[in-house]
């Protein structure tokens, strides 16, 4: 599936809820099922610092494609964090350069990508399209 | 502790902002630590100042002028009677305590040397760390900490070991900001001047619970915001003994604080205007006069009785929950509570009490090396004020319990 593809998805299947407290439960089952990164990963030179919750990503290519691991210390970030995953994971680099991320409030989540939240995931973000532009870099 | 006399219900009028609703619940604002809500009277004096009174102060002939600086200045002595200082130019207007505690330790730089110590509490809010780092690195001289117990009181045995006659400096704070822990600075200050140091007291989080009487603490600098005590943000305090303030440097250079000027030379102007370079912040110095009165007609014994009963009542009702563990249990402490949950992370709680209307801070409050002692990434802060209720706690109450249950 393209990346708009799994994000029309996602926006679907959180149109079933009707407020905040079914989103926030489904989050929270999607951050206990993330898939763990590897704890050789979880490393200082993987973490995202954002001033609350500490977000650990890994990037590594298979054949032309990226894959993502991650993890946080925080539940409600794990959530999210595996949502994008869900996105950005085994996509091909150009796509993840070009993607947005409007789907995040279509979802009702902007308040998490709010700066002033402080939570790692605009870093998080940011960081796995630099990963995405440097592994593009090396395929070219 | 007495009984207060006051009449919440009444109180809570004055301040609009406790009308409105967030997320769809009535706000229950329980992060007064980081600042405080701002009553009409407040409000009022901020308008009447731009509706009426706008223009440059201390250097107008024109009737605004004179106003405006007058209002002004008489904020100035409001301000120093509240604190009791023995003269009005020993209050310096500041954009807040961070502003302050550079202007000190800027100073400083010119009076220090290498090898001398300076000696810091381990509860410091990070504005009351850094400038002073910043100071050993240009000076050469040596940061010493004061370590705290389990309980987030100061140990004053290893105080006493810190001090000698190295020691030039000691900062603390008078009640943390993570733990509300009140510390007994008018020991801390007598044993730094028992041994020729100058101390400088951070009474941000003090200042709207405590009145410090700064001539009986004898302390040497004393600083605190506005914003903490129902004033406006961008405005401060810098109160410092007028034989220290004589003797620190100018922190910036610019109009307001200069005597005469030529390109060959400067002279300084006298106190205060040495250290209130450009305009200031004019309608803010003059609504922080106004804060102060406002606080003070309410009583600071009142507020502080009154906060004691919030405190032991939330204290009561949330070390019932199970797993809740809560940092900072000085025997003196202000209304403030710090706490985690066993196995679930603060900001995780934070971002579902916010959606339940309650707004408390999470984190390291700025004061990491708190957070390293007790070895956890941050806590859960609900603070105080004397506006909120009973009614109010049992709300964190249950929503703390709902996010309990929904992230467990």
């Amino acid at each position: 599936m393209s990346i708009t593809e799994i994000q029309e998805e996602i926006v679907d299947e959180f149109s079933m809820f009707d407020d905040w407290m079914q989103r926030y439960e489904y989050m929270i089952e999607l951050g206990k099922s993330l898939p763990m990164i590897k704890e050789a990963y979880k490393t200082d030179d993987n973490i995202i610092k954002g001033c609350q919750s500490k977000v650990w990503v890994h990037a590594e290519l298979v054949e032309d494609k990226l894959v993502f691991t991650a993890d946080s210390d925080a539940i409600i970030t794990k959530g999210i964090i595996a949502i994008l995953i869900r996105v950005f994971s085994n996509q091909k680099p150009a796509d993840i350069i070009e993607a947005n991320t409007d789907f995040i409030d279509e979802i009702g989540l902007k308040e998490h990508l709010s700066p002033t939240r402080a939570n790692g995931l605009v870093s998080m973000i940011k960081q796995l399209k630099l990963y995405a532009v440097a592994y593009q870099t090396q395929l070219n | 502790m007495a009984a207060h006399t006051l009449d919440i219900e009444k109180i809570r009028k004055d301040f609009p902002i406790l009308q409105r609703e967030v997320n769809g619940k009535p706000l229950v604002y329980f992060d007064n630590a980081a600042t405080s809500q701002t009553p009409k009277q407040v409000i009022d004096v901020i308008v009447d100042y731009y509706e009426n009174y706008n223009a440059n102060i201390h250097r107008g002939v024109h009737a605004l002028s004179q106003e405006a600086t007058d209002l002004y200045e008489q904020a100035r002595i409001k301000i120093q009677k509240h604190c009791n200082a023995a003269k009005a130019h020993e209050i310096i207007l500041t954009s807040g305590t961070t502003h302050g505690i550079n202007i000190v330790a800027n100073g400083f730089s010119s009076l220090l040397k290498k090898g001398d110590e300076i000696v810091v509490s381990a509860m410091e809010h990070h504005s009351n760390i850094v400038p002073w780092q910043m100071l050993c690195e240009r000076t050469g001289a040596v940061l010493k900490v004061i370590p705290m117990n389990e309980n987030g009181e100061l140990r004053l045995d290893a105080y006493d070991a810190l001090l000698s006659n190295k020691t030039k400096l000691v900062f603390c704070n008078h009640v943390s900001n993570a733990l509300g822990t009140v510390n007994p600075i008018k020991v801390i200050i007598d044993k730094a001047h028992a041994i020729g140091a100058a101390v400088l007291i951070d009474g941000a989080q003090a200042a709207p619970h405590i009145k410090a009487n700064v001539q009986e603490l004898n302390v040497d600098f004393y600083v605190i915001s506005g914003h903490k005590v129902c004033g406006p943000t961008g405005i401060g305090m810098l109160y410092g003994k007028e034989e220290w303030l004589e003797k620190l440097p100018p922190y910036q250079g610019g109009g307001e604080m200069i005597a005469e000027v030529t390109f060959e030379k400067t002279t300084y102007a006298g106190l205060p205007h040495k250290f209130e370079a450009g305009t200031p912040n004019i309608a803010g110095g003059i609504a922080f006069g106004a804060a102060i009165d406002y606080m003070n007609a309410l009583g600071f014994d009142d507020i502080a009785a009154y906060e004691q009963e919030l405190l032991q009542y939330a204290t009561e009702k949330l070390i019932a929950i199970p797993n809740l563990k809560i940092y900072g249990n000085a025997a003196s402490k202000t209304a403030v509570i710090s706490f985690n949950i066993e196995g679930l992370h603060p900001y995780d709680i934070g971002s579902i009490l916010d959606k339940l209307g309650v707004a408390v801070r999470t984190g390291h409050h700025c004061a990491q090396p708190i957070m390293d002692f007790y070895k956890i990434p941050g806590t859960v802060r609900a603070s105080f004020s004397f506006y909120n209720t009973k009614e109010e706690v049992d709300v964190l109450v249950s929503a703390v319990l709902r996010a309990k249950a929904m992230l467990s």
